[in-house]
């Protein structure tokens, strides 16, 4: 058994919140300038070349990469072996929120659903846990665009509508959404599971790196189908009719009911900003 | 990059073409979701609103707080398309254009050209980059809406496409 202060869960969630404000992803830093070296359109070099040059200025100056530096999602996957200790997780996660985004000068953008009343520090964060085996525990960080977040889909499919109902799903998504979420988006899957784990494996899946494949071959091959089409569909960066309408598309997979088939399809913007590290 | 300051003349918005790149400088007024609808309430209870409508450019955005010494935080574009059902009012009300980004609905293009006026998209995800362009920044209504309320803002050098023009043409 080891045993952890949940202050340290705190401590560590603070830094990543500050940290990814203001950084983008490797990855996404290297699949935007490889888009932008590829682009035949001039407007959408000029969007790509901006966004660059907007990491950047966000970098050199430490101030957010995008004004919306989201809604907190954190996923904790904690070992069995981990004793917690100290105050409530929960509200560990969510204190450590409240002070990178007042010290970070984050744009605190959570508000109740009905009346809109903004809770000013930009918390509660969107908290998963899972157990899992060890005595660690692997603290993700991502805040999440709304922008993006808002032209995200869910399908309950047949099963008959198969390999090829998941892919027309994925494109129809992003079609959909046009130039709203500010493409060139990220694209992340969830298929199988329910009508609630399909959301959270297609959220889990904007976590991997951009550029790297499920290792299932069959799976693998849906990411790689859907994102050609995605691309021909010529929606571009920011909607200027470019060559790369998503960076990425990252497909994760759970068993599902024998009746069902369901796809989540949730949009990232060219904003990828994640963080992960291991306590 | 054709230079610009606002308020634009109605001359300067008619020699305005969907794709053109611009740098504008001058005064914006952000607003977005909720100071839309707060105008609206305004509107309806024929109240008068805490600042002039008619010849002002509204950009939506809700700006992050500005760290010590900076005029303002990062203050890039929201997604205009929430904003569909409240510019065509607006517009009719003597609004001299917008800033966003992404698409607008056909109601809103109609809109632009039945008023001569033009939407800009701004480039989203440039949060850093356009709050660097503002030179000055300050809350004249709404200020219990933190982030969404309505802020003055003096640009300068702002890049943008001019999405929808006056004569109805679009980008998307």
């Amino acid at each position: 058994m080891r045993i952890i202060d949940t202050s340290f869960i705190e401590e560590t969630v603070y830094k990543m919140a500050l940290h990814a404000g203001v950084h983008l992803t490797d990855s996404c830093k290297s699949a935007l300038q490889t888009a932008k070296e590829s682009e035949s359109s001039p407007a959408a070099a000029f969007a790509l070349d901006s966004v660059l040059q907007n990491a950047k200025t966000a970098e050199e100056n430490e101030m957010p990469v995008c004004q919306d530096t989201g809604l907190s999602v954190v996923l904790l996957e904690i070992g069995q072996e981990v004793f917690l200790e100290g105050k409530l997780l929960t509200d560990a996660v969510n204190d450590g929120v409240r002070r990178a985004y007042a010290d970070g000068y984050f744009r605190k953008s959570v508000c109740d659903p009905l009346t809109r009343k903004n809770t000013a520090d930009n918390t509660p964060a969107n908290l998963h846990t899972e157990i899992v085996a060890g005595d660690k525990i692997h603290v993700t960080f991502l805040p999440k665009g709304f922008g993006s977040e808002n032209m995200s889909k869910l399908y309950m499919l047949t099963p008959a509508k198969g390999v090829q109902g998941i892919i027309d799903s994925i494109v129809e998504t992003v079609k959909t959404a046009g130039s709203r979420p500010c493409p060139p988006v990220y694209v992340g899957v969830g298929i199988g599971g329910s009508f609630d784990s399909s959301a959270f494996l297609a959220k889990k899946a904007l976590t991997r790196e951009i550029g790297t494949h499920h290792e299932r071959d069959d799976v693998r091959a849906i990411e790689e189908e859907a994102l050609k089409r995605i691309n021909a569909l010529k929606i571009g960066a920011q909607g200027f009719h470019g060559d790369t309408t998503a960076l990425g598309v990252a497909c994760e997979i759970a068993p599902t009911h024998i009746a069902g088939l369901p796809v989540a399809v949730n949009i990232q913007c060219h904003c990828v900003r994640c963080e992960k590290e291991v306590i | 990059m054709k230079k610009l300051t606002l308020p634009l003349t109605q001359e300067e918005i008619e020699s305005l073409h969907a794709g053109d790149s611009v740098l504008l400088s001058g005064v914006i007024l952000t607003a977005r979701d909720c100071a839309h609808k707060r105008i609206f309430e305004y509107l309806d209870e024929g109240k008068p609103l805490p600042f002039p409508l008619e010849g002002a450019t509204i950009y939506y955005a809700g700006p992050c707080p500005a760290k010590p010494g900076m005029a303002s935080g990062s203050c890039g574009p929201t997604t205009s398309a929430r904003m569909d059902s409240f510019a065509p009012r607006l517009l009719d009300l003597g609004l001299n254009g917008m800033i966003g980004k992404g698409e607008m609905c056909e109601e809103v293009r109609l809109s632009l050209k039945r008023n001569k006026k033009a939407y800009f998209a701004a480039i989203g995800g440039a949060g850093a980059l356009y709050g660097k362009s503002i030179q000055k920044s300050e809350c004249i209504a709404f200020p219990d809406l933190l982030s969404e309320a309505v802020h003055r803002l003096e640009i300068v050098d702002f890049p943008a496409v001019v999405a929808i023009d006056c004569y109805g043409k679009s980008v998307y």
